[in-house]
């Protein structure tokens, strides 16, 4: 009897769980989408050449460099790349200039409001925004590739500030 | 192990639920047009179940445009214009009457022959017989709407037409094309990756559209018919926002190979690429006046984003749309005088319309999440992304702003519909 009335309880919580979450399909989506530039990155392990010495560590793995951050924000339907910003590109382009056998991947975002073609449009001037920055600051051209996900592919996906902040960005993917 | 249980369990719950939510599909129509005619559609004749199936789609189709109620044809049993008696359907209010006998002919085809009479000046307005395949009752049911609005309206029915939209339900995006009303939904492409804006070839044979599946927006042009698909651009950066010419002879899309978001023209083969517009800003969202002239587009370079129109061959750029707040998204009418669009102001989108002889911005919706407005081929009616209990929807709103329904289906999300021919 008892294990009779456990079962029917979990049903119906089991049953308003899938309730509640078939209500909100866009938090469903959101999770898998999430990315984490820096904590999801694959430790890159480098191709030494031999001859260099054994002793010198990829700043790239330094969790502590600059270099770990990967994301660069922006305010409402603005491409340039903010001040707060300018040190972590020029950082990634110091970087590339000095390791011209990396390439990165620049993929701009947006948040929802605009059309989604007009987003698109935005997030790709958002992400050769930075790399014209990059290029000025060393990197070659030809180490930069960019892209752009408009706002088909959130971060965040909440139809407010918080969310939005979180989805106007360009990422820095090596 | 308990937990192991429950998460089966909530497979298993979730599974049925969501499939229960993509069985049903749902309209709600709110509002009515100036004037409804009423209108009653006697039960047909010949195969019951077939007839009654048939009759549904016609009555809610009718229903649905907002230009018609139902008189009750509760106890009629007249089936022939000699049978019809008209004192007692002007008794009950109707104005106009259906009669038809519908049959299953042993070639796997179904018919439905009807008749449409004015009850007021008791004389037959159309005798029409429509046929289709076995299995295609709502097709029939469609044309028959068609044939009936076009009798009593003087315009031309658009419920045997098509529609294509995105449908993400969860990280799947499905390219569908459906019915005027939403069902007889089919799948074009089904992937895990985003999909956008599908733009329909003229003749209906064609869908071109946008997808990441490559990991940038590609171009590609599909065939209803075949499923087979080519790639019209492929270029670095991104390549978007297609639109066919009215002659179906060549596509505007928008390329960032040179720069810059800027308007091409590309054949359908993907050929004879040229650039037509030049700026330094963001250019996008080209689409075709119905006599190939000109091209409405979205642009930045005032500063936000707003409405400007140039010639199809390029040249002189002319601003459309001022005042407060953004515009996205144009299409022109079908008769070339006025074009929708998404208005963006004070953190909500509305669908609008401006005429362009008076230049006057008419906004036709309430306002809240309503993006990327087409046409139906009559003018008539405008449909658009909406949204409703947390969900992507698709939504219709006639062109005076009366008439306004919301289609429910599936369980995802409907984004970048586009009303086809």
């Amino acid at each position: 009897m008892k294990r009779f009335v456990f079962s029917i309880v979990s049903v119906v919580l089991v049953s308003m769980l899938a309730a509640c979450a078939s209500e909100k399909p866009k938090e469903i989506v959101a999770a898998p989408i999430v990315e984490a530039p820096v904590a999801a990155q694959p430790a890159v392990v480098e191709t030494a050449p031999i001859a260099a010495p054994a002793a010198v560590v990829d700043q790239l793995n330094d969790p502590a460099s600059i270099l770990a951050k990967r994301s660069v924000y922006y305010p409402f339907d603005v491409f340039a790349v903010q001040d707060a910003d300018k040190p972590l590109v020029q950082a990634h382009a110091k970087y590339l200039s000095e390791h011209s056998e990396r390439n990165v991947r620049l993929e701009g975002n947006a948040d929802e409001r605009g059309s989604n073609e007009y987003n698109l449009a935005l997030g790709q001037r958002r992400a050769d925004g930075v790399k014209k920055m990059m290029i000025l600051a060393g990197a070659k051209g030809s180490q930069i590739k960019t892209a752009s996900y408009g706002e088909e592919k959130p971060k965040a996906a909440g139809h407010n500030e918080a969310s939005w902040a979180q989805n106007r960005r360009t990422d820095i993917v090596y | 192990m308990l937990s192991r249980v429950y998460k089966g369990m909530l497979g298993i719950l979730f599974l049925s639920q969501a499939s229960v939510a993509s069985a049903e599909m749902s309209i709600e129509i709110i509002g009515a047009g100036e004037y409804q005619t009423p209108v009653a559609i006697a039960p047909f004749g010949g195969d019951v179940k077939l007839a009654q199936s048939i009759k549904d789609v016609l009555v809610s189709d009718l229903l649905r445009s907002g230009l018609f109620r139902m008189i009750d044809p509760e106890g009629s049993s007249q089936r022939a214009p000699a049978e019809v008696i008209y004192p007692d359907w002007q008794a009950r209010g109707a104005e106009a009457l259906v009669i038809g006998t519908v049959a299953a002919k042993v070639n796997g085809r179904i018919e439905a022959q009807f008749q449409l009479l004015d009850v007021v000046k008791q004389v037959k307005l159309s005798d029409q017989t429509v046929s289709a395949d076995e299995g295609q009752a709502r097709a029939i049911g469609h044309r028959m709407a068609d044939l009936i609005y076009e009798k009593l309206t003087g315009d031309k029915g658009v419920f045997n037409t098509r529609i294509a939209y995105v449908n993400r339900i969860g990280q799947k995006f499905n390219l569908v094309v459906a019915d005027s009303d939403g069902y007889n939904e089919q799948i074009m492409l089904s992937q895990n990756s985003p999909i956008m804006s599908p733009a329909w070839s003229p003749d209906g044979s064609h869908l071109a559209y946008v997808s990441f599946e490559t990991g940038h927006a590609v171009v590609y042009a599909q065939s209803l018919f075949t499923g087979q698909r080519k790639v019209l651009a492929d270029f670095s950066g991104s390549n978007s926002a297609p639109a066919w010419s009215p002659d179906g002879k060549q596509l505007a899309i928008v390329m960032t190979r040179d720069g810059g978001s800027q308007i091409y023209l590309v054949r359908p083969d993907g050929s004879g690429i040229r650039r037509i517009g030049i700026s330094d800003a963001i250019d996008t969202e080209p689409n075709f006046s119905p006599d190939g002239q000109y091209l409405l587009f979205t642009s930045d370079r005032g500063g936000s984003a707003q409405i400007y129109r140039m010639p199809a061959k390029g040249g002189l750029v002319q601003r459309m749309t001022f005042g407060e707040g953004n515009n996205y998204s144009p299409r022109y009418s079908p008769d070339g005088k006025s074009f929708v669009f998404t208005h963006y102001k004070s953190g909500k989108f509305f669908i609008a319309m401006q005429d362009f002889m008076t230049e006057q911005m008419e906004i036709l919706t309430e306002g809240g999440w309503e993006k990327k407005p087409s046409f139906a081929p009559n003018g008539k009616l405008i449909l658009f992304a909406s949204e409703a209990r947390g969900r992507g929807i698709l939504a219709t709103v006639s062109r005076d702003g009366r008439v306004k329904q919301r289609i429910f289906s599936q369980s995802g999300d409907a984004r970048e519909p586009m009303w086809g021919p």
